[in-house]
């Protein structure tokens, strides 16, 4: 099992790695994020709906198409001069192949939702400072799970036709339960409820990302094996 | 006999049943008192619902079978299921508004089971068009079962969500803890309604699977 680990962190950073030296997927996904909040911000009616109402949805749809440009990114990335099938003859398991593409995919979405977050605040004027820890706690959660199953699923429409269009047409479906329930409990913190309000839907986070983590990793093989 | 026949007879048998359904529950089954004649339309939206969530299951089960066998046949069956389910989501998916309609007074509302169960047809979309963007057999039969495995993990919580909602659908009345609380009459037109479209199901599946093997042939000879 260390093995597997050492194998994923080495493979996750190669792909930091990469994405460091050029600069230009974290760089775009970034600014897109910045014109989705954009957007949202001239699609609303100031006097008509408060910021406070609209803020969790926004939120949550920005990070969603923002994972989504990350997850395309992972495996296009190999498919350049075959560079998957050398990943694949490489002496590292199927399963560390996965760890280490789902580790670096994190981190890249990670990165663009700590820019995302405080630019969401400042733009809609929400207090995120008194619940911080607890909207990490919701960001982090609900991110690992559409990530986990993205991170699946982007292996396998890589070498698709239509790839950057049947990823998120797969993904959507899986992506809703968690970005439900983010979003519920995103509501809840922004309007001050006590804590025990979003704790359900925590759980339920949790829950999800323990079923689709061990899913992903144990069906992951099946989308590389030759 | 070969098995399209065989499922051309099942189909037809389902079909002469189905209108059998319709004749019993238009004219054998008592109205139900606050709905009136909409509350007919039960009769197959339930079953077809059902049906949808049936071959949903067996997509799935089809592609833990497919990983574990390498069976071409447990993958087209898994592509047989899946589209046959499709057309049954689009039967639930249709009849429920028309139902809404007077007893909600509207068409549409975003409420859980509604959402979800659009989801499941979104799934069985999403499965039919990867299916349809590899071209590899193997590499399709392979992607398609690990989706279908997603797809049926994915059904749980859909069913989780809608008991945690609030909800606007009627909540269930035959399959609960409980003892099924309809009339006599109204369940068993249901139940025969039940049977009725699983038999379609198989018999669907029966042909759209002899359609795939004789497309295969065929490209075999090419």
């Amino acid at each position: 099992m260390p093995d597997v680990w050492r194998h994923a962190w080495l493979l996750a950073r190669k792909d930091l790695l990469v994405e460091f030296r050029s600069r230009t997927a974290i760089l775009s996904a970034v600014v897109f994020t910045v014109l989705v909040l954009m957007v949202f911000n001239f699609g609303r009616d100031p006097t008509a709906v408060a910021a406070i109402d609209l803020a969790p949805s926004i939120l949550w749809v920005t990070f969603t198409f923002a994972a989504m440009l990350a997850l395309n990114r992972a495996f296009q990335l190999e498919l350049e001069n075959q560079a998957l099938d050398g990943l694949l003859l490489a002496p590292v398991s199927r399963s560390s192949i996965y760890l280490g593409k789902l580790i670096a995919n994190l981190a890249f979405v990670a990165t663009v939702e700590c820019v995302g977050l405080p630019l969401f605040a400042l733009f809609f004027n929400v207090r995120i400072l008194p619940v911080l820890a607890p909207l990490l706690a919701v960001l982090a959660l609900a991110t690992v799970g559409f990530v986990a199953v993205g991170t699946l699923f982007s292996a396998m429409t890589a070498r698709t036709r239509f790839a950057e269009l049947l990823l998120p047409v797969l993904l959507l479906p899986f992506m809703i339960p968690p970005l439900i329930w983010a979003v519920l409990a995103t509501a809840a913190l922004l309007a001050g409820r006590p804590l025990s309000e979003a704790a359900g839907w925590l759980r339920l986070l949790a829950a999800f990302d323990i079923v689709f983590v061990t899913l992903a990793f144990v069906l992951f093989p099946a989308t590389v094996n030759e | 006999m070969t098995l399209l026949k065989t499922g051309r007879w099942i189909t037809m048998v389902g079909l002469a049943l189905l209108a059998a359904v319709y004749v019993r529950a238009l004219a054998f089954t008592p109205l139900e008192r606050f709905q009136g004649p909409a509350q007919k339309i039960f009769y197959l939206h339930v079953p077809a619902a059902w049906c949808a969530m049936l071959a949903m299951g067996l997509v799935g089960i089809a592609g833990i079978l497919y990983l574990l066998l390498k069976d071409p046949r447990v993958d087209r069956f898994g592509e047989a299921s899946a589209e046959v389910g499709t057309a049954f989501s689009m039967v639930m998916l249709t009849t429920g508004p028309i139902w809404a309609k007077p007893i909600w007074g509207t068409w549409w509302t975003w409420d859980a089971r509604l959402t979800l169960t659009l989801f499941l047809f979104l799934l069985f979309l999403g499965y039919l068009l990867l299916r349809g963007a590899v071209t590899d057999p193997g590499l399709r039969a392979r992607y398609s079962a690990v989706l279908g495995i997603c797809g049926l993990v994915l059904l749980p919580f859909i069913h989780l969500s809608v008991y945690l909602f609030r909800t606007l659908h009627p909540q269930p009345i035959v399959l609960k803890a409980s003892a099924p609380s309809l009339p006599g009459d109204m369940l068993v037109t249901l139940l025969f309604s039940f049977l009725v479209f699983t038999i379609l199901y198989a018999g669907f599946v029966m042909q759209r699977y002899a359609l795939s093997l004789l497309r295969e042939q065929a490209e075999q000879h090419a």
